[in-house]
């Protein structure tokens, strides 16, 4: 073999070459190697047990007007089916609208006064329950299965009514917020948190791991800004690029999806900032921590997955185990969810997002601090 | 004021991974004086003045810096020094301009535009502002970052091999603009490999595996080496190079041309030698010769029994 026809060869040297190379730099990359074996037990067990499609036990209010024996068996009929949980009394009409708008309930159930005596009279009594339907998936179960729930409550209470007789009274539904179960009127709104989660970390993570991969780190810690002073300057821009983010999705839920706001935009715009400014911090925190900008792409992955799948986007918050709603409730998206769902489908003002959103002023202090820990002033 | 100390610090120490990269070094420079830093590939040099503008933490060590504790008032002497990195290390993506407005508007200096327009002028650099740093070449690079790190007029300058890549006649500009510079009080700490660079320094120092072995004027360095020389102008000098090297009193033999330097510490023996060496033929004339500062550097490098790479 010649020399010549040599260089059109496979060389298994040069092949080896490479293998080995690129073993040994795969090694060093511990995290690339941890994201390898980690990224599928952590969907394993997210997809597995956290995600439920069928959510059970919905915080309830309860407004009971007459206290009579049927409207106390129908309760206990609906908390038997598992999926209401009364979480609270309301003793006023305004005490239900407040615990709905604030979204803090799924539903609300009213057993009007006279109930008992019109059942008697057989007249047909309505018991009123509302949704909170801003999330179609997390109520269509517990209403599909209302009406199985109620005979049953009364086969259970009167033995002499067959099963097959319809119930002596009606029960009526509001599906409140989004009456028609549009499924985009939630999605929507959630994908401008999403978005947000998804540019503004990766935007600072990237942050300090290219200063200091270009060497410019040492130039800058030589000079006298303090990391404040660095932290600062490295987020307010992207928190303009944030706003315009939210200003397309915005435009674009009225104008395509027909999605409502109906309640105060600057109160929205507000939780928007700090929202932003949270990510931001996240990101800027990871940059802290990673070695080069790949590591820093593998955290803010790492950190996205969870976002989505624990926040109540992608699956109903209240359908997750205790351990995954705690997770969630440490992650910014699931705040700012729930802030923007209230603003844009029920109509919250300043009180209801300020009620939501202080969790989010939490986060952006705790992470700050981390965050300037982590800095380091010196190239140690 | 000539008398008084810029820079003085003690007992400096730092090891990395349990390996002393700095050991024990004490630095005393005088305000005005341009001190020079030489040394093998990886003696410490870069370490030292890290540690110097506090941008790493000694492990032991003490003094000041411009009159200020170098462990507890970092902050203080970051905003008089300037500390010109050996890899360029402004943004590349900006343009000179935009590096010096950065510098500028860093250390909260009066009179931006101006500054910015005066030092672009000096450099001459004025019609290529808007042009990317980055694009510049490695020559460039070096007296832009020169002019960013003096822009804010420190007292004490550190220098890390600021003329490695540089043309001869912009590194004459550069050491006659550092001379005026330490003429109006600004004290200077430089690190260079060249020896022409040494000996404009008005004091040198030499690290080696992270100790200073020696320091002071070049004369003073040269002298205290104790080191005798002689050249030998002859066709054979790689013959004869080869001859010598390893006799009694041969520290060092290297050929320039035709022209062969032999130095070593015992002036007599390395005499006799020669003496022998030409009596054994080819024959050849030597002529005793002052040493150089490289034939001073070369030895001491020898002696260093270990370097770390
Ligand atoms: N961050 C670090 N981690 C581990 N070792 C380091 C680190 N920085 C420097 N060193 C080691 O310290 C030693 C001194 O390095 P330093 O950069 O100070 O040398 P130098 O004298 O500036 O060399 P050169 O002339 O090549 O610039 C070297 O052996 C180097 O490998
Ligand atoms: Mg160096």
């Amino acid at each position: 073999m010649s020399a010549h026809t040599g260089r059109f060869r496979l060389s298994l040297a040069r092949l080896w070459a490479m293998v080995v190379k690129e073993f040994i730099q795969m090694r060093r990359d511990r995290l690339t190697f941890a994201l390898l074996v980690g990224i599928p037990i952590i969907q394993l067990t997210l997809f597995g047990f956290a995600i439920n499609n069928d959510p059970k036990g919905l915080p309830t209010i309860v407004h009971v007007a007459d206290a009579g024996p049927h409207g106390r068996s129908v309760l206990s009929a609906l908390r038997n089916s598992g999926y209401f949980r009364p979480t609270e009394e309301a003793v006023s009409r305004a005490e239900i609208d407040r615990a709905l708008e604030l979204g803090r309930v799924q539903f609300a159930v009213t057993i009007p006064a006279g109930f008992e005596r019109a059942l008697r009279r057989g007249e047909h009594p309505q018991i009123l329950i509302e949704a909170d339907a801003s999330d179609p998936a997390a109520t269509g179960n517990a209403i599909a299965a209302l009406s199985r729930v109620m005979t049953n409550a009364l086969v259970h209470d009167r033995g002499d009514v067959t099963p097959a007789a319809p119930p002596p009274f009606d029960i009526a539904v509001h599906r409140r917020f989004n009456p028609e179960g549009i499924t985009q009127y939630n999605i929507v709104p959630g994908l401008i948190g999403v978005i947000l989660t998804m540019t503004m970390v990766i935007v600072t993570a990237m942050a300090m791991t290219r200063e200091r991969e270009r060497g410019t780190m040492e130039n800058l810690l030589a000079m006298p800004v303090r990391p404040i002073e660095v932290m600062l300057g490295k987020i307010v821009p992207p928190i303009g690029m944030g706003a315009i983010q939210v200003a397309v999705v915005l435009l674009a839920a009225r104008a395509l999806f027909d999605v409502p706001m109906t309640g105060s935009f600057p109160a929205l715009m507000i939780a928007v900032m700090l929202f932003i400014a949270a990510n931001l911090c996240v990101g800027f925190t990871f940059s802290t921590v990673a070695r080069n900008q790949l590591q820093a792409m593998q955290m803010s992955f790492f950190f996205f997955l969870p976002s989505i799948l624990l926040s109540g986007f992608m699956f109903p918050f209240r359908g997750m185990p205790v351990w995954a709603q705690t997770i969630g409730e440490c992650l910014p998206l699931t705040h700012f969810l729930r802030v923007v769902r209230g603003v844009m489908l029920r109509g919250n003002g300043f009180g209801e997002v300020a009620a939501n959103a202080w969790p989010l002023v939490v986060i952006l202090v705790v992470v700050t601090f981390v965050a300037l820990r982590r800095y380091k002033r010196t190239l140690d | 004021m000539n008398g008084e100390l810029a820079i003085d610090v003690t007992g400096l120490t730092k090891s990395f991974g349990g390996r002393n990269v700095v050991d024990d070094v004490s630095v005393r420079v005088r305000r005005g004086e341009i001190m020079g830093f030489l040394g093998p590939n990886g003696s410490g040099k870069t370490t030292t003045i890290r540690l110097l503008c506090g941008l790493l933490v000694p492990d032991a060590g003490e003094g000041t810096c411009l009159g200020h504790d170098v462990l507890r008032e970092g902050e203080a002497i970051r905003r008089q020094v300037g500390y010109m990195t050996q890899k360029f290390s402004f943004y590349e993506d900006l343009t000179i301009e935009e590096n010096l407005a950065f510098v500028a508007r860093v250390f909260e200096l009066d009179d931006r535009r101006g500054r910015v327009e005066r030092t672009l002028e000096r450099l001459g650099l004025g019609n290529r502002r808007r042009q990317l740093a980055g694009t510049l070449s490695g020559g460039w690079k070096q007296r832009l970052a020169l002019a960013a790190c003096i822009m804010h007029e420190p007292r004490l300058l550190l220098l890390d091999e600021p003329t490695a890549g540089v043309d001869p006649k912009a590194r004459r500009d550069f050491w006659d603009e550092i001379h005026e510079l330490a003429e109006d009080g600004m004290t200077v700490l430089v690190s260079t490999h060249y020896m022409d660079e040494a000996e404009r320094c008005h004091r040198i120092a030499y690290l080696a595996y992270g100790q200073k072995l020696t320091e002071g004027t070049v004369d003073e360095v040269v002298a205290g080496a104790g080191l005798s020389t002689f050249t030998v102008d002859t066709p054979g000098a790689a013959a004869l190079s080869r001859r010598l090297q390893g006799r009694p009193g041969v520290d060092l033999v290297a050929p320039f041309g035709n022209v062969l330097h032999i130095s070593g510490r015992d002036g007599a023996a390395l005499r006799a030698t020669l003496a022998a060496a030409a009596a054994e033929g080819p024959a050849f004339d030597f002529i005793a010769d002052r040493p150089t500062l490289e034939d001073v550097f070369i030895l001491l490098m020898n002696q260093s029994t270990d370097n770390f790479a």
